[in-house]
């Protein structure tokens, strides 16, 4: 039974970074550098309280996430795609200006500087619920979303093209692939699935509340590179994290570990892979390059 | 005026100028659906900063921080590295300052205590900007990731020293400094009553000196530019392009610590958790604003400074909010424009047959 718990928890944990390392999977492979996932997330997470409110449908909360979602990484993907922009500066910026927006329109639509009223959300009250657990369609998604990424990038005709645009774009070009429409494609994909992670975040809560993803874009992000840019193994990655998190709340009691120790686990880990200590992390060659 | 000359500055100007429309755009959208009008929220920004003096200070004490970090990531940039890490370092020096000055006996003379304290600030934010530094010169290991999870290590590392170790009882921060304090220009100038700007200011405007006159003065700051451009050139010419990354990062990183001074000697008086409250992310729209230019950068930091100060300005007629939306705009609009603005320029020029 403590197995079972300790699982739940793992999984309940990894959901928002699974969905978010989709989405970083997908945009890095097509050469686009994802440090905006935690703007998305946001986003997301904003529009799904907004949508729910005033609809009092979770369902249609979840279309408003991912519109925001969308929008977001609309910007980002013009920006770097058509005006060339820097990825990493206007990466930082979309996270900064959601921060912004969000708490802007937080005053504007509750009143209120930390959090929104309760809304209608998925599965139950934020507990451990078994009943909840099952019935929250978001964890199903979730726990499904590297698997089909990683279909999608390594056995589809689409994935062939994410991954020619985000090695050789000139090779790619000079063969017929759009190189410009396959990166649209794969940030607006990335924004999405970003956002579903601030989706669940919010309506697993019930509600939103000022910076609720708290550096969870990064740890997916951290996931992605520890994973080495494939889906499958930035995947596992996002459940080590997670197991990491769940155990130390576990601990908590025992106070054996600073939480601020277990906390870093992943960026730890993530340096040690790019420095290749343990197997070089490699990343895709055109990655933040869109100057061809 | 000499073409290349005047081109240089459209190139600098006109990506601003474009961010600054659009922001305004925006900003008038927003501040309508709060239900106030734009031209009386604007006013109160302008007065409640530019407009007095204790605004004024204010604006001075936030833009000294946001040169430090400024400078720090442009002079990264200047080597062709990216230092998202400006957080950490700031976080780090304050720190380091702060505990320097816990360190030293009170009534230390403050020819001494300063000094010292404003070294262990540098060097803590240096010792942050290294890791990137030894790991891209030794591994090829990316800066632009290893900075952003060194941020979040050298937080909660700080954290866990001020929560679990250092902290004032009920508090998240240290006790104060027994020596190194910095005084408020108020003591000088009296208008400046309530601000928190101090002597900080001088020692900043010291360092950008010091850094423009590194950067465009000096062999090694040559090289340094020279590994920026191309760094397969410069390592043909003779320079180590490793050493050369590993040292930028370093100075990158001392510059970020040396801002970290302005909160913990010249304002609070001691090192409080999360006091570096997105500075160094800001640093990077400064450096970028600021055309990685010393003075560029100083004068990209006061626009940013007004930004944030504003934003406390208005916030009785529109949420202060409003301005981080706002900088996020600006710092997407200049990005993206700077670019474009370029290839317009060059079209504009190739197309008259003008020289180049």
């Amino acid at each position: 039974m403590g197995a079972l718990l300790f699982f739940a928890q793992t999984v309940r944990i990894a959901i928002p970074y699974l969905f978010a390392a989709a989405g970083g999977a997908l945009a890095e492979r097509a050469g686009v550098v994802s440090l905006t996932l935690e703007g998305f997330m946001l986003g997301g997470a904003f529009g799904a309280v907004l949508g729910s409110y005033y609809t009092h449908s979770a369902w249609i909360g979840l279309v408003v996430g991912v519109a925001w979602g969308l929008g977001l990484a609309a910007v980002h993907a013009v920006s770097a795609i058509r005006f060339k922009a820097d990825q990493i500066v206007v990466g930082v910026a979309i996270n900064l200006f959601t921060v912004g927006i969000t708490r802007f329109f937080l005053q504007l639509a509750f009143g209120s500087s930390s959090n929104s009223p309760r809304v209608a959300g998925f599965g139950g009250d934020g507990v451990a619920g078994a009943a909840g657990f099952l019935t929250n369609p978001l964890i199903w998604m979730g726990v499904l979303v590297m698997p089909v990424v990683w279909w999608i990038v390594q056995k589809t005709t689409f994935g062939l093209r994410v991954r020619a645009v985000g090695e050789h774009p000139m090779a790619a070009a000079s063969v017929g692939v759009p190189v410009n429409r396959v990166r649209y494609v794969a940030v607006l994909a990335s924004g999405a699935l970003a956002a579903l992670g601030g989706v669940y975040l919010a309506l697993d809560q019930h509600q939103f509340t000022d910076s609720m993803t708290a550096g969870r874009g990064f740890i997916a992000l951290a996931a992605v590179i520890f994973g080495r840019w494939d889906p499958l193994r930035a995947g596992l990655a996002c459940l080590l994290f997670a197991a990491a998190e769940t155990l130390q709340i576990q601990l908590q009691a025992a106070q054996l570990i600073p939480s601020q120790f277990v906390a870093m686990i992943p960026y730890v880990l993530t340096i040690i892979a790019v420095a290749g200590v343990v197997g070089r992390s490699r990343a895709p060659a055109a990655l933040g390059r869109t100057e061809d | 005026m000499n073409a290349n000359l005047k081109r240089t500055i459209e190139e600098a100007v006109l990506p601003p100028l474009v961010a600054l429309v659009v922001a305004l755009i925006v900003g008038d959208l927003l501040i309508l659906a709060y239900g106030q009008a734009p031209s009386a929220v604007w006013r109160l920004l302008i007065d409640g900063t530019w407009g007095n003096a204790y605004g004024f200070g204010q604006v001075l004490y936030k833009a000294t921080t946001l040169t430090c970090t400024g400078l720090a990531v442009a002079m990264s940039l200047r080597a062709g590295l990216f230092n998202i890490g400006a957080e950490g370092q700031l976080a780090a020096g304050g720190f380091g300052a702060g505990l320097a000055g816990l360190a030293l006996p009170a009534g230390t003379p403050a020819f001494l205590a300063v000094p010292i304290c404003v070294m262990a600030a540098m060097l803590c934010g240096g010792l942050v900007g290294a890791v990137p530094g030894a790991l891209r010169a030794k591994f090829g290991a990316h800066e632009v990731i290893v900075t952003i999870m060194l941020n979040f290590i050298v937080l909660a590392l700080l954290n866990y020293f001020v929560s679990a170790k250092l902290h004032v009882p009920e508090t998240l921060h240290t006790p104060e400094v027994h020596a190194g304090g910095l005084p408020r220009l108020s003591n000088l100038i009296g208008v400046f009553h309530g601000s928190a700007a101090n002597w900080t200011i001088v020692i900043v405007a010291l360092a950008a000196v010091a850094a423009w006159w590194f950067l465009f003065k000096t062999r090694v700051g040559y090289e340094l530019r020279a590994v920026g451009l191309q760094p397969d050139a410069a390592e043909y010419a003779g320079v180590n392009v490793g050493i050369t990354w590993r040292n930028a990062l370093i100075v990158s990183g001392a510059l970020a610590g040396l801002g970290g001074i302005n909160f913990v000697l010249g304002y609070k008086g001691y090192y409080e958790d999360g006091f570096s409250g997105g500075a160094g992310f800001l640093g990077i729209a400064v450096a970028l604003v600021g055309r990685n230019h010393p003075l560029g950068v100083v004068i990209a930091a006061l626009f940013f400074a007004t930004l944030s100060q504003g934003g406390l300005a208005i916030n009785a007629m529109v949420p202060k909010q409003i301005v981080e939306a706002l900088q996020g705009i600006v710092i997407v609009a200049v990005a993206t424009s700077v670019p474009e603005v370029r290839r317009i320029l060059r079209n504009a020029v190739s197309k008259s047959g003008g020289q180049h």
